[in-house]
């Protein structure tokens, strides 16, 4: 088969990777703050906080603990003891990654911190599959957050600052995704916890390019990540030599409205028509008509929370049998904007099945 | 050429080899079809709040007036309570939503400028007296005093010089 | 009637400015110094002075009118002191409004804190 000779060189086309042994996704954990759990995705999620600040002193120090919380529920929720896990994968939105550094040290596990803007969740779970079918590691917990507060104050204007916000703009989600990616012959134990429910594993990645196109408008990240989104979808789908229905869903991160279609157009001139199944975590997030939010959620917590609460369990259900997992980035600072930038954009694609 | 006021589509984009032009391609695409908040509704808003800012600023140099103050005193106090009333908003989380529906109504008059002082202050309090409040407070106001004191010293310097000549 | 002409003028300025936000993508920032050099600039070649008379806090409410009160200032100064008034007048006229706009600021600071947006 096809796909064999492709397995056993684990290199893929271009870009991709297929594994030899497709680590296993032992978990999964979801915790978002209030709008998050409000809006039509809340009843999947793990954990909704009502204070935004969880409990802490500053919005930066809440997205810490937010992150902590996330990690450690998925810990749990593994079945497994928090020094059985070998590495941590993860990054924020904060300066430095500060959310991470703060939230994460007190669980003393060694650590990747990762930078990839909104696509954190992609380039997280890719690396530390990674890891784990390259027998770097048995277990790796990959991790990600973002806060609205926090990415307001850092990217935007201070909160009680007056301004219209332009249609096409985002809502920051305030959430942290964890997931646990285990050695694939962890799947045999993960079956015998739980008959019911399908394996979920990571088959294999596609890496993204950085992708600019010249949109400077920070108030239109769809716009700014779609063509990196197209790129990695479509690299993937040649990388593979497959149509976009081999997918039951293509799920990107936070195109939002506007990124959305233009994805959808850019995919068509490749001869890829992903009308049918693609998804975005950013739209199924918000009810735009309700949480005014616009052109839909995004920050790193988007695709994690919606990855990890909603599609996971779709997977697990076998509702969906295998998806391609794209989290979206914008790859721009408030100095690389202040200093006349375009944003470039960033997606990572992680192919995600059901067994 | 005769299409160019065409749309410009995703295969244009997808299809140009040129770098700068497929960035103004897409970027033009982009403007096709990203939506826009309805412009007239906007400026009716705008105008509204605006205008009813101003009334209440009229309002209180009305009153300070017929409490016996000059002109221009009754207008410094108008200023203050303008600026008093903005900032006790803009703590209490409501000057922004005035501000999502009334855009530049409030942005333009001097409760604007207030709330661009006060929003950055409540915000930044957590990263210090000094490089937090001390420095942060001017983030969104110091470019307008900045260059409000210096344009207006540009316009001083021509005008002493006209002044010396003996033009005005 | 100076109520009307309050709030049509003011009115009328913030459509204007509203029209500039919505199909120039500047940011707030941006706008709120071109104001307030516009209405220094209006001030100095002696247009705004006799408009704000006339349209009462409809000229002088806006940045523009903030913009034309430091033009005044200089100019009031640089007759009264002379060469001296060019670094004196613009920081006097705007005195009350930046002064209260820090120190109010600077007590909501101790009274508020940061909020979350619904």
């Amino acid at each position: 088969m096809e796909d064999q000779k492709i397995t056993s060189i684990k290199m893929a086309g271009k870009q991709s990777i297929l594994f030899a042994n497709p680590p296993v996704i032992l978990s999964g954990s979801s915790v978002v703050g209030k709008k998050e759990g409000e809006g039509p995705l809340g009843s999947f999620f793990d954990q909704i906080e009502e204070d935004p600040m969880f409990g802490g002193t500053s919005w930066e120090d809440a997205e810490s603990r937010l992150m902590k919380r996330a990690a450690e529920l998925s810990i749990e929720k593994s079945g497994y003891q928090q020094d059985e896990i070998r590495f941590i994968v993860g990054g924020d939105l904060l300066g430095q990654l500060i959310a991470t550094s703060f939230g994460i040290a007190d669980l003393e596990i060694p650590i990747f911190g990762v930078y990839g803007a909104c696509s954190t969740m992609g380039e997280s779970m890719a690396l530390g599959a990674i890891l784990v079918d390259g027998g770097y590691a048995n277990k790796v917990l990959a991790v990600t957050s973002s806060h609205f507060a926090g990415a307001e104050k850092q990217f935007r204007f201070p909160l009680a600052y007056g301004n219209q916000r332009p249609l096409a703009t985002s809502w920051t989600v305030t959430g942290s995704g964890a997931v646990i990616i285990g050695n694939g012959d962890l799947a045999a134990e993960v079956t015998s916890k739980n008959k019911k429910d399908a394996v979920v594993k990571i088959k294999g990645v596609t890496i993204g390019k950085i992708v600019d196109y010249g949109v400077k408008d920070t108030m239109n990240m769809g716009a700014c990540m779609a063509p990196a989104a197209y790129t990695t979808i479509s690299q993937n789908l040649k990388d593979l030599n497959v149509q976009p229905n081999y997918y039951d869903r293509i799920i990107t991160g936070d195109l939002g409205n506007v990124g959305k279609e233009i994805l959808i157009d850019l995919l068509k001139q490749d001869g890829y028509d992903i009308s049918s199944n693609h998804m975005d975590c950013g739209i199924e997030i918000f009810d735009p008509n309700t949480q005014d939010t616009h052109s839909g959620g995004s920050g790193c917590g988007c695709s994690a929370v919606t990855f990890t609460g909603y599609v996971m369990q779709k997977l697990k259900r076998k509702e969906w049998k295998r998806v391609l997992f794209v989290p979206t980035g914008a790859l721009h600072s408030t100095v690389s904007f202040n200093e006349g930038n375009p944003v470039p954009g960033i997606a990572h694609g992680i192919i995600v099945e059901a067994e | 050429m005769q299409n160019q006021k065409d749309k410009v589509t995703a295969s244009d984009v997808v299809i140009e080899k040129d770098k700068t032009t497929k960035e103004e391609k897409y970027n033009q695409y982009v403007k096709d079809i990203t939506p826009t908040h309805n412009i007239f509704k906007n400026i009716l808003n705008a105008f509204l709040v605006g205008g009813i800012i101003c009334v209440i600023g009229q309002g209180f140099i009305n009153l300070y007036a017929s409490l016996g103050a000059g002109e221009e005193l009754s207008a410094s106090y108008g200023t203050l309570s303008l600026v008093l009333l903005s900032i006790v908003l803009t703590g209490l989380n409501i000057y922004p939503k005035i501000a999502k529906f009334g855009g530049a109504g409030t942005l333009v008059p001097i409760t604007g400028f207030a709330n661009s002082v006060a929003a950055p202050a409540v915000e930044f309090k957590k990263e210090g007296q000094v490089f937090g409040i001390g420095c942060k407070i001017f983030t969104i106001a110091g470019p307008v005093i900045l260059y409000g004191i210096l344009s207006s010293w540009v316009l001083g310097v021509i005008y002493y010089i006209l002044m010396e000549l003996g033009v005005v | 009637m100076d109520y009307l002409k309050a709030f049509l003028i003011g009115g009328a300025i913030c459509a204007v400015v509203q029209i500039l936000l919505d199909k120039t993508k500047l940011l707030p920032g941006r706008v709120m110094v071109i104001l307030v050099c516009l209405g220094s600039l209006l001030g100095a070649i002696g247009i705004y002075e006799p408009f704000s008379k006339w349209a009462g806090a409809g000229a002088t409410v806006p940045l523009t009118g903030f913009g034309n009160a430091l033009f005044k200032g200089i100019k009031e100064a640089l007759t009264e002191e002379g060469f001296i008034g060019l670094f004196k007048g613009g920081f006097t006229a705007s005195a009350v409004g930046i002064s209260a706009a820090l120190i109010f600021s600077y007590i909501a600071s101790l009274i508020f804190n940061p909020k979350m947006k619904e």
